[in-house]
């Protein structure tokens, strides 16, 4: 990128101009505005940029940008995103979708997808609640909260998506709160920035849903600390912290799993050497 | 009836003095015995000899160990499936043999040789009361140093059926050259100690074999992953499952020298999402996989219907539902492949008919989901897969995978504008201006959400039209003959039928073979065109609900008058069964 181009770009030069689905109030609109902000930092143009998703009030998102996107199924953005990247490595991507997506349905890619730690930013709006399929309880709710499906609370232990990143193999995690879209963007620069698998998990207040997380606002706090290249380190500050912590926790040096892709002609394809009896 | 076929049921006076234009040869032996290898070799000597072949394999469940067989038929002419009876069976050792219940075809004809001299052979070797015959492999091994048992076996069986010995030393000599020219000796030996003991024994020899010209061996499954490779396949991502595995193995070293990839997912949720993404970004991509991992990925091929991203998906059927039978075959994923993807979802499925076929039909279907931007499911099965034939070297084809691109899209640029033939040019990421956001949800030209009724009507007949308007010219179907009784099938059922037609109807004036490479779109004016003047149908599959005949009468205008033979695995179908059965069908 050069300075002259990189300059002409803006946050608004990455929006689309197609409204979002989501709630007055809810705090994905200021991640998408962290996001648009982070690419024009970034200054990739919106052609080489791919903003992958699943399916979510949060996973509406590529279509807000102005970058070339897909909304797959519910759960699978890792995977697609891996096999984008992998077969384009010249491409700057981006998977983003919520806490249901991510570390329910999606889970198993989400473990994978850090142990395989290919160049991919990966943006999780947890706002602690399934929202499109209007208030279900998510593997990051609470166990006493009471819903028409599990009622009374589930009673389980809510996910702890930050340790379970780290003890996989992500190679970069942090923690940022919607309503620091400032400092969320300039985290997001960070994450593109560092190779390998980084994920950025979002505190996002679901005002429908969860009108009590407009609290969040209150709690967060930035670290104490600054990012460590020891993921033991990182992994016992986030199993003890508050879980209102924000900042980037963790940055490690694992290479990124990118093998060669360059595609000769197919024209050139013969093995038959290898069938002559 | 074919003179050569009826030999093998009629009462031998003089078993040796008649070569046989085909012989059917089962290896048998614990794991570890290298009964596999040995076989392999007498395919290998037998392809540069100049003849015809087909080598299957049984396993038991273990992973190692275990008992294992291998199937050999060698001829003069092409082969598709084993004989109908064994002719010769030699054993290495018989440990729990009985497995091999209803595999092994023997007949009072059957040559058995046992390998483990005063072993007590299993019943159900005993029961069709066979020759029987002994080598004392353990002596024999034992008093040449370093002789191993497959190879004095592999020497026998090579020479009971008048194999020159030349071809099969020169592949002991290929393999062995690495372990030095002592293993390469004691190899020889053994060769020769089975050569020797083969004398003992009478059998008919092999024919002359037929001019040689230029021959294949390889698997339905190297030719499946060849045949993609042709058709411009360079990213794949899977998850092993047999018996697709080995598909992905060949290709993955392939595909890197190529300068693609394969990469390992960790589900099949996984691998065929991430072909989606090396779709949207360009790549022409395939998953293999088998029934159940097929299952696990129906979601996301509707994803790939609506988004209208190409994909080649190979399932390799085995025996079903769920886990099924892994090692063994049955066309029992037709529905699922067909109608399993949830909304209205027109898609592609084809299907080879013969192990050279999967190589054709790899790259067709390649080439065709490129062209309609649509995922196509190739329906290999484990008979084609895991089996070796040796075949006449395939015909080089013309396809390519040719996706339209936008290269420049303008300012009006839609990804899925409505076209006349339904395929809207694809911008790739990179491309400037072309940028779009591909969907699952139902959406406008522009590719933007919508649930309104004209696009979503407009979208369902645009995607529906791409694949329905399609010309796929000859390729839909493999029609042989044209006499008045049609015959209808597809996939591996196709060499059976093949072959009880040539016993029955040698110069193709009483019988019509139609088998079905395309499954899906239907193709009801070819398949009528195709039955003009036939006077009498029947339908032939590996299935126990007719799932192919459903899929006939539901989508091809199958007249009432069809009759059918179906019935599921694992037996594979034999060419005296289907015999039998077109003569009580033509009766």
């Amino acid at each position: 990128m050069n300075a002259e181009t990189a300059c002409a770009l803006t946050a608004r030069d990455y929006k689309s101009d197609l409204k979002p689905v989501w709630c007055p109030g809810c705090g994905d609109f200021s991640i998408l505005m962290a996001i648009t902000m982070a690419m024009a930092d970034v200054g990739r143009p919106p052609e080489e940029v791919a903003v992958i998703s699943g399916i979510g009030c949060s996973s509406r998102v590529p279509a807000y940008t102005s970058c070339y996107g897909f909304h797959g199924v519910h759960g699978r953005a890792l995977p697609l995103a891996t096999g984008l990247k992998l077969s384009r490595p010249d491409l700057l991507v981006i998977a983003a979708g919520g806490d249901g997506d991510g570390y329910s349905i999606g889970g198993n890619h989400f473990m994978h997808a850090c142990r395989r730690n290919v160049d991919l930013t990966y943006i999780v709006m947890d706002n602690q609640v399934y929202g499109m399929t209007k208030g279900q309880p998510s593997p990051t709710t609470p166990p006493e909260w009471d819903s028409a499906l599990v009622p009374g609370g589930t009673g389980l232990s809510p996910f702890h998506p930050l340790v379970i990143a780290l003890a996989a193999g992500a190679n970069f995690v942090a923690r940022t709160f919607s309503g620091d879209a400032k400092g969320t963007a300039q985290t997001i620069v960070e994450a593109i920035n560092h190779p390998g698998f980084s994920l950025i998990e979002i505190l996002s207040p679901c005002v429908t849903f969860r009108p009590e997380e407009r609290e969040w606002a209150k709690q967060v706090h930035p670290a104490s600390v600054d990012a460590t290249e020891d993921r033991a380190r990182a992994a016992r500050r986030v199993l003890t912290d508050d879980g209102f912590n924000t900042g980037i926790l963790y940055r490690g040096n694992r290479a990124p799993y990118q093998p060669a892709f360059k595609p000769d002609d197919a024209a050139k394809v013969d093995f038959e050497a290898e069938f002559l009896p | 009836m074919n003179q050569i076929e009826t030999t093998l049921d009629r009462p031998v006076t003089n078993v040796t003095a008649m070569p046989r234009q085909s012989l059917s040869i089962v290896m048998l032996g614990s794991g570890g015995s290298g009964v596999m290898t040995a076989a392999e070799i007498l395919l290998r000597a037998a392809a540069r000899a100049g003849y015809y072949g087909l080598m299957t394999k049984s396993f038991g469940p273990q992973i190692r160990g275990g008992e294992a067989a291998a199937f050999v038929t060698l001829s003069t002419k092409p082969v598709e499936i084993q004989g109908d009876r064994v002719d010769l069976l030699l054993a290495i050792d018989w440990k729990n043999a009985e497995r091999f219940a209803g595999e092994l075809l023997l007949g009072a004809n059957t040559l058995v040789i046992s390998g483990e001299a005063g072993a007590e052979l299993p019943q159900i070797v005993t029961e069709p009361d066979p020759r029987l015959e002994e080598i004392n492999l353990k002596t024999l091994t034992r008093s040449h140093k370093g002789t191993r048992p497959n190879m004095v076996a592999l020497g026998t069986v090579a020479g009971a059926i008048g194999l020159p010995r030349e071809a099969v030393a020169a592949l002991i000599g290929e393999r062995l050259e690495k372990k030095g020219e002592a293993a390469m000796a004691q190899g020889l030996t053994a060769l020769d100690l089975g050569y020797e003991e083969a004398a003992n024994f009478s059998l008919s020899k092999l024919a002359a074999a037929p001019t040689e010209a230029a021959r294949w061996i390889i698997s339905g499954n190297q030719a499946a992953g060849y045949g993609a490779m042709r058709g411009g396949v360079r990213f794949a991502a899977a998850y092993p499952i047999t018996p697709a595995t080995e598909i992905l193995e060949w290709l993955a070293p392939r595909l890197q020298k190529a300068g693609g990839l394969l990469v390992q997912a960790e589900d099949e949720l996984a691998s065929i999402n991430m072909i989606i993404g090396g779709s949207f970004g360009g790549s022409a991509v395939l998953t293999a996989t088998s029934g159940p991992g097929l299952a696990l990925m129906s979601e996301s091929i509707g994803l790939a219907v609506a988004a209208e991203i190409p994909m080649l998906v190979i399932d390799v059927m085995r025996g079903g539902p769920s886990t099924g039978i892994p090692t063994k075959s049955e066309q029992s994923d037709l529905n699922i492949a067909v109608y399993g993807l949830h909304g209205d979802a027109p898609h592609v499925v084809t299907a080879p008919n013969s192990i050279s076929d999967c190589l054709f039909t790899a790259q067709w279907s390649t080439h065709l989901a490129e062209a309609m931007q649509v995922p196509a499911i190739m329906l290999s099965d484990q008979s084609f897969g895991q089996a070796l034939g040796i075949v006449e070297k395939p015909a080089e084809q013309a396809f390519a995978a040719r996706r339209e691109v936008a290269e420049a899209p303008g300012e009006d640029y839609q990804r899925y504008a409505l076209t006349a033939s339904g395929v809207s040019p694809m911008a790739l990421p990179g491309t400037p201006g072309g940028q779009y956001t591909a969907d699952g949800l139902e959406h406008a030209e522009s590719g933007r959400p919508s649930s309104g009724v004209a696009d979503h009507n407009q979208q369902l007949d645009k995607r529906l039209r791409k694949v329905v308007d399609y010309d796929y010219g000859d390729h839909w179907a493999q029609i042989e003959g044209d006499g008045p009784a049609a015959i209808i099938t597809w996939g591996s059922t196709t060499g059976p039928v093949r072959e009880a037609m040539r016993r029955l109807d040698p110069d193709g004036k009483r019988l019509r073979l139609i088998s079905l490479r395309l499954i899906s779109p239907a193709q009801p004016k070819a398949l009528a065109a195709a039955l003009q003047g036939s006077e009498q149908i029947l339908v032939i599959e590996q299935s126990q609900m007719a799932q192919f005949f459903g899929h006939l009468k539901a989508q091809f205008d199958l007249p009432a008058m069809a009759d059918l033979y179906a019935r599921p695995g694992p037996q594979p179908f034999r060419a005296d069964e289907i015999t039998a059965k077109l003569e009580e069908w033509l009766s």
